[in-house]
């Protein structure tokens, strides 16, 4: 599993990093920053739920 | 199990409570009902991207084409739901009368407008795409003055977006602080100073008395006295929930769809989004939420309602969340503040205008509040969903510094 950002649709709202702080890190700088692109399997549903409820549709996770 | 779901509404909890149902492994019919002509598309960017030009229609779906063909939809656009008969479980839609098995109303809500307005050319509400379409070609055309009524979020970000094309800007607020009454004054007088000092006339504790101009706006006259040339006006003073349709319906209407904690309406009829009013759990409070975050969530609860039994079935208790882009400015707030709250400093300054506040009350943390603190906030978001005491958000404060 791969984690996608497009940089130019996020709009650093930093909900992706309250449901995974291991993945995604909006820093004081205001923009996100991924630190593992490639989490582990166990990590799915919570890269999904970033996917959905991100508020500009900016994550993808692929295969 | 049942064989088809039924709609009402083809904005963001409509579609996602479509697409939650797919994921869900769904197989019956989806009937998705919109009565604006355009496939699902965002609202966020009306006030912003697409109306300074930045983005162009096609930037704002909700859904690409693709993944909107995967979702297999009985799509119906640009038709109206006239009628509910819940004890029939019947709908009306553009004349016909169709059975449904269950049902999701998300028809959303309608823009507030200054009585006597109507008729007159430049006077715009802002809440579809058409209308944005409308404001950004006024814009374009040159007006020598534009007026903001309402300093509310809408106002506030159609304010920036005008001052971006360099036009002059006058914005009324009948509070004498902008969002006072959510943010309490402490804050409000921090989000006013954002618009003055990026240049707009911010006029604050009057109300419009008239606006004047025969067949075109010409100017707008305040309580005060004080009459505001304009060839422009945006209204944003809040919106009703549009129930108009299910008068009559057998549904308790109360400002909105009145939903049980689960958000059913009715036996196989749920709502969502800024029509839906319920009981929120979490805050002992019955609530209607018009947050693009709460029509995702709830979109996607109430969908998940028509599936399930009365015993598997859980409440709807979200903490509310929201955020605002204006200027270089991204505000955020979480939770439930009252404007009497205890605020305290829990990141950045004031005087920077990059901050992170947080409320409290009854020695409970109620709300967050950031301005370009998109990573505190969040992180006191998880405190509130916790339920976290105000001595524990402090605490966490302290130990972040």
């Amino acid at each position: 599993m791969r984690i996608v950002v497009d940089y130019d649709l996020c709009e650093s709202n930093a909900i992706c990093m309250q449901i995974a702080p291991d993945v995604f890190e909006v820093r004081d700088d205001d923009f996100l920053y991924v630190l593992d692109e490639t989490p582990g399997e166990g990590r799915r549903d919570a890269m999904d739920e970033a996917a959905q409820r991100c508020p500009k549709q900016a994550i993808r996770v692929e295969d | 199990m049942r064989d088809s779901v039924t709609i009402v509404g083809a904005s963001l909890a409509g579609l996602r409570a479509a697409e939650t149902l797919r994921r869900d492994g769904f197989g019956g019919r989806i009937s998705l009902i919109g009565d604006e002509p355009h496939v699902p598309y965002d609202r966020p960017p009306l006030s912003k991207q697409l109306l300074a030009g930045d983005w162009e229609i096609d930037r704002i779906s909700l859904s690409p084409t693709e993944r909107m063909a995967d979702l297999d939809l009985d799509l119906r656009l640009g038709q109206r739901a006239t009628a509910l008969d819940v004890a029939s479980h019947t709908v009306d839609i553009e004349g016909t009368t169709e059975e449904y098995d269950g049902l999701l109303i998300a028809t959303g809500a309608s823009c507030r407008t200054l009585p006597g307005t109507e008729g007159i050319a430049g006077v715009h509400t802002l809440r579809t795409l058409d209308d944005s379409i409308a404001i950004r070609d006024a814009l374009r055309s040159g007006p020598r003055r534009v007026v903001v009524v309402g300093a509310g979020f809408i106002g506030a970000e159609v304010a920036a977006t005008a001052l971006g094309y360099g036009l002059p800007v006058t914005m009324v607020e009948a509070l004498p602080v902008p969002m006072g009454r959510v943010l309490g004054d402490t804050v409000g007088d921090i989000v006013a100073g954002v618009h003055v000092d990026n240049g707009v006339d911010l006029r604050c504790g009057v109300g419009v008395d008239e606006v004047c101009g025969t067949d075109r706006v010409e100017s707008v006259r305040l309580s005060d006295g004080t009459v505001v040339e304009a060839d422009l006006v945006v209204v944003g003073i809040g919106v009703v929930p549009n129930t108009g349709w299910l008068q009559g319906s057998g549904l308790a209407l109360d400002d909105g769809v009145v939903c049980d904690e689960t958000c059913l309406a009715a036996p196989d009829v749920t709502a969502a989004g800024d029509v839906a009013r319920w009981p929120n759990p979490r805050y002992g409070e019955v609530m209607r939420v018009e947050h693009w975050d709460n029509a995702v969530e709830q979109g996607a609860h109430a969908a998940r309602r028509l599936m399930l039994s009365d015993e598997e079935v859980k409440p709807f208790s979200p903490v509310p969340w929201f955020w605002s882009d204006q200027y270089d400015r991204k505000i955020q707030l979480a939770g439930r503040p009252w404007p009497d709250d205890e605020v305290s400093l829990v990141d950045g300054s004031f005087e920077e205008r990059r901050f992170a506040v947080i409320y409290g009350r009854d020695g409970c943390l109620t709300a967050v509040f950031g301005m370009n603190r998109p990573r505190q906030v969040m992180q006191y978001k998880g405190l509130l969903e916790r339920r976290a005491s105000w001595s524990e958000a402090l605490d966490f404060a302290e130990v972040q510094t």
